[in-house]
């Protein structure tokens, strides 16, 4: 009897573990999505960062997406459906975002220039 | 003198700060946005009562608008415009849809017991996450829907009573 017991112990032990085990997983994924969207109701903070209303059920929301078997994409894309581009951290490239990716380069491409050109001045 | 000009300088810009602030008490607290997204998803959504799921095309029930409004209990602005959606409840052609967002079912039925049943129909989001399919940011948000589920009108915030002259000219 003390056997099955512990047997019986045992056993709801290892179940318990690889519970928790894919409950991790899962919200380890849940918190990598969310981390790349904006609380559109807050003030400079991620869903993930969020815990008003909003961002709590968007969180819900990745999550019964992923058990759907939604890759991240497709729940980028919903949320961009929605919501627009406004919702994702990394806006797309397209013509209306080219001067958003493009002009930081050419601010670093121009200010390199200047030093560059400010210290050979000065040594030649 | 520089003492004063700038003390000058900190007060005109106090009294500059102070009367934007002043001003923003006054002004309207909701949001219309010019764009939005020209089509919802048919989706199924929980009934308060009887828990059966919903389709959203289902519920014109002849009429050719449907008003969704996303409302709670624990939610102020929502009392605030409650009374605006009585006034709507008896305009023609429209069914008025609540969707009772993130609440406590005894609080929902006593809000309603309390301020009297606008709704048609009263659908149930326990977790938020049906909102978001309407691209819903939290609560009150009112949208004015065609039979083909165009988004005529949305409102973000509790809708006023300019707004409701305007969703009686939409629903004509």
């Amino acid at each position: 009897m003390k056997k099955k017991l512990i047997k019986f112990i045992f056993f709801l032990s290892i179940l318990n573990i690889v519970n928790l085990n894919i409950s991790f997983a899962d919200t380890s994924k849940v918190d990598e999505i969310s981390k790349n969207l904006r609380c559109l109701i807050c003030q400079g903070q991620s869903i993930y960062d969020s815990n008003s209303d909003f961002a709590l059920s968007v969180k819900t929301l990745i999550s019964e997406k992923l058990a759907l078997g939604n890759t991240d994409d497709d729940i980028y894309n919903f949320l961009k459906s929605k919501y627009g581009e406004w919702i994702v951290y990394e806006p797309e490239f397209n013509k209306y975002t080219l001067l958003l990716w493009i002009l930081p380069l050419f601010l670093f491409i121009f200010g390199g220039f200047l030093i560059v050109r400010k210290v050979f001045i000065s040594r030649f | 003198m520089k003492i004063r000009l700038s003390f000058i300088f900190i007060l005109t810009l106090a009294v500059f700060i102070l009367l934007v602030l002043f001003k923003s008490l006054f002004e309207n607290k909701i949001y219309v946005p010019e764009k939005i997204n020209n089509k919802i998803e048919n989706i199924s959504i929980r009934e308060f009562y009887s828990d059966n799921d919903l389709e959203l095309k289902n519920l014109f029930n002849n009429n050719k608008f449907i008003l969704i409004n996303i409302w709670a209990s624990w939610c102020l602005p929502c009392r605030q415009e409650h009374e605006h959606l009585i006034e709507l409840s008896n305009a023609n052609n429209l069914t008025i849809v609540g969707i009772n967002y993130k609440d406590k079912k005894n609080n929902a039925q006593k809000f309603i017991n309390e301020l009297g049943n606008p709704y048609d129909i009263i659908l149930k989001d326990v977790d938020g996450t049906k909102s978001i399919f309407l691209g819903a940011y939290g609560v009150p948000e009112t949208f004015i829907i065609d039979n083909e589920l165009n988004v005529l009108k949305k409102y973000i915030g509790p809708i006023n009573k300019e707004n409701i002259i305007e969703i009686k000219t939409v629903i004509k």
